[in-house]
């Protein structure tokens, strides 16, 4: 199956990547060899098989409302690459 | 001019009461706090963080589905929604999509003009608030992971609402269904509480609906009415001059009274939702949900109908009684107090409605303050007081206050004071004829026929006896001494 340039365009701006034209497509004919190989599950009959998202087969895993100690501000930004206020520092993000 | 028709619908966001966040025992008590102290490895979205719910949340959500008549599902799925931004650290929210814990109920509001609407809500999910982003002067952003993580319910009704007031009474009517049951505090204020308008309008007699606005942002009961009213008639006047509305995300500007368009989320809309693989769905039995039923107060429009029906409330009364659940309880145990001793219901409500609220009001205190400040016995001993002639109704208003703000019992403050009513006559009348004595001018007044100046008397009296006098027989006195001159 393979994918366009516009769809791997569109992929690679939502994981934020910038992909030069070369290097779009590379990763077209990457991403479409491995959709092709996928594509082999689509082979196996799965008629009255419901979809799952789960391996396990649990359900309904719970806690109780309890407070846990938590981290310190300094372990929370210990791998902050930019601080300040005792805030993470991002580059600017319009409306939240 | 065409005529057109409005529709709305309203996505509301409320905080869950917990103690804990929603994926973990990071406390959620946040507001306030120092930026990023109350974070954890889960709500800071750290690699190989395990995110498990948190059940009082479920049980609490399932509660407030009940409440608004929605039917809590056996099974429901958690999912994972794309969310760019960095007030979510791990590039997602938690929420539900497909599989919501709740579904198709609904609520009722009540216009000014008196006219009962049934509001659908299309389903009530569980997800988890976002962290805050603070904009530095420059031009950076901060973030304070505190509220990531808090746990949140959206509530989305369905577009039945037809008018800003119908978007206010129907966002006031959640509002008091949740604190009711005690899942939300009620604040607007801190954001426990928020919602986001959808409106379209089209010409009457067009089935389709028009473009649908998202009016986002709006954290007061006011705010809703403005912004909705304004965004009407915003999309009036693009669809008169020929104009095609935008489906689009507006934010409220309560500056400039308008609603302001957004830069356009890049990609906002590719939620790209699929289910949570680390956590496994919810199963709940009947028994459980049962039980949730079981938690339920009676609610407010109960409460409202049968006030009116046992106790002969007016409906503007009952419904004020019922406004909040501190106050129809604290009305109810006065009434039960008052009825022990002979008092009706209509009179506790007279005095609930007219001082106690009045007090309340004057210092600020909200209406669970009433039961300590005012116990319901202390009403019931002012009823019968007044019932037994002890006192007159100015000296037990002026009693209501004193106890209210001292906590004193009234029927102390009476003993201790010598408050109480004299009735009688030869006590009086030496205190009518000093005040006709006295008056003279009002005095030829009345003869000349202005029967109405025998009540400036009847207050002068009052005033010498300081309030004790009963009113009826200073009045009789009055007229008698007046009569015989």
């Amino acid at each position: 199956m393979a994918l366009s340039s516009q769809e791997v365009a569109h992929v690679a701006r939502l994981a934020r990547l910038r992909l030069s034209a070369e290097e779009l497509e590379r990763m077209r004919s990457q991403l479409s060899n491995i959709l092709d190989y996928i594509a082999m599950l689509q082979e196996v009959n799965v008629d009255g098989v419901p979809p799952t998202a789960q391996v396990t087969d649990l359900v309904t895993v719970m806690r109780p409302d309890e407070v846990t100690t938590g981290l310190t501000r300094e372990q929370a930004l210990a791998n902050a690459p930019d601080q300040r206020e005792g805030m993470f520092r991002v580059k600017p993000v319009f409306d939240a | 001019m065409a005529e057109y028709i409005a529709t709305i619908g309203l996505e509301i966001h409320a905080h869950i009461k917990t103690a804990s966040k929603m994926f973990d025992g990071c406390a959620a008590a946040y507001a306030g706090a120092e930026p990023n102290t109350f974070v954890s490895v889960v709500s800071l979205g750290l690699p190989g963080s395990l995110p498990v719910v948190n059940q009082r949340a479920v049980e609490l959500a399932a509660r407030s589905g009940l409440a608004l008549n929605c039917t809590v599902n056996e099974r429901s799925v958690f999912s994972r929604k794309s969310y760019p931004y960095p007030d979510l650290p791990k590039g997602y929210q938690i929420s539900q999509y497909d599989e919501p814990l709740c579904s198709d109920g609904w609520v009722e509001i009540r216009t000014a003009a008196g006219e009962v609407r049934r509001i659908g809500i299309e389903r009530l999910h569980i997800e988890e608030d976002t962290g805050r982003l603070v904009h530095a002067a420059d031009d950076s952003s901060l973030i304070d992971y505190n509220r990531s993580g808090v746990p949140l319910m959206e509530i989305v009704s369905r577009p039945d609402l037809r008018t800003p007031e119908e978007a206010r009474l129907y966002f006031e009517k959640i509002r008091q269904l949740l604190v009711w049951i005690d899942v939300n505090s009620g604040n607007l204020e801190d954001g426990a509480l928020r919602c986001d308008a959808n409106v379209s309008v089209r010409p009457a007699g067009q089935e389709r609906y028009g473009a649908k606005v998202e009016v986002k942002n709006i954290n007061s009961f006011r705010f809703v009415e403005r912004a909705v009213a304004y965004e009407i008639q915003r999309q009036i006047r693009v669809l008169d001059g020929g104009g095609v509305v935008e489906q689009e995300t507006r934010g409220w500007d309560e500056l400039r009274g308008e609603t302001v368009g957004q830069r356009t989320k890049e990609f906002a809309h590719d939620y790209r939702y699929f289910p949570e693989p680390d956590i496994p769905p919810l199963v709940l039995s009947a028994a459980w949900i049962a039980e949730r039923r079981a938690e339920l107060p009676e609610l407010p429009d109960a409460r409202r109908a049968r006030f009116e029906a046992v106790y002969g409330l007016s409906a503007q009364d009952a419904d004020l009684l019922t406004s909040e659940r501190p106050i129809a309880d604290y009305y109810e145990a006065a009434v039960a107090a008052a009825q022990a001793v002979g008092g009706s219901a209509k009179d506790v409500a007279n005095w609930v409605l007219n001082e106690g609220f009045r007090l309340l009001k004057e210092r600020g205190e909200s209406a669970a303050q009433l039961a300590e400040r005012m116990p319901p016995a202390h009403v019931a001993t002012l009823i019968e007081l007044v019932a037994r002639g002890s006192i007159n109704r100015g000296v037990a208003r002026q009693l209501f206050e004193e106890s209210f703000n001292s906590g004193a019992e009234p029927g102390r403050l009476v003993a201790e004071r010598g408050l109480t009513q004299i009735s009688d006559s030869d006590a009086l009348v030496a205190v009518a004829r000093e005040v006709i004595a006295a008056n003279p001018k009002v005095v030829a007044e009345y003869r000349g026929g202005k029967v109405t100046a025998i009540q400036f008397l009847v207050g002068q009296m009052m005033r010498a006896t300081r309030g004790q006098a009963n009113p009826q027989v200073a009045r009789a006195l009055l007229e008698a001494e007046l009569g015989s001159l």
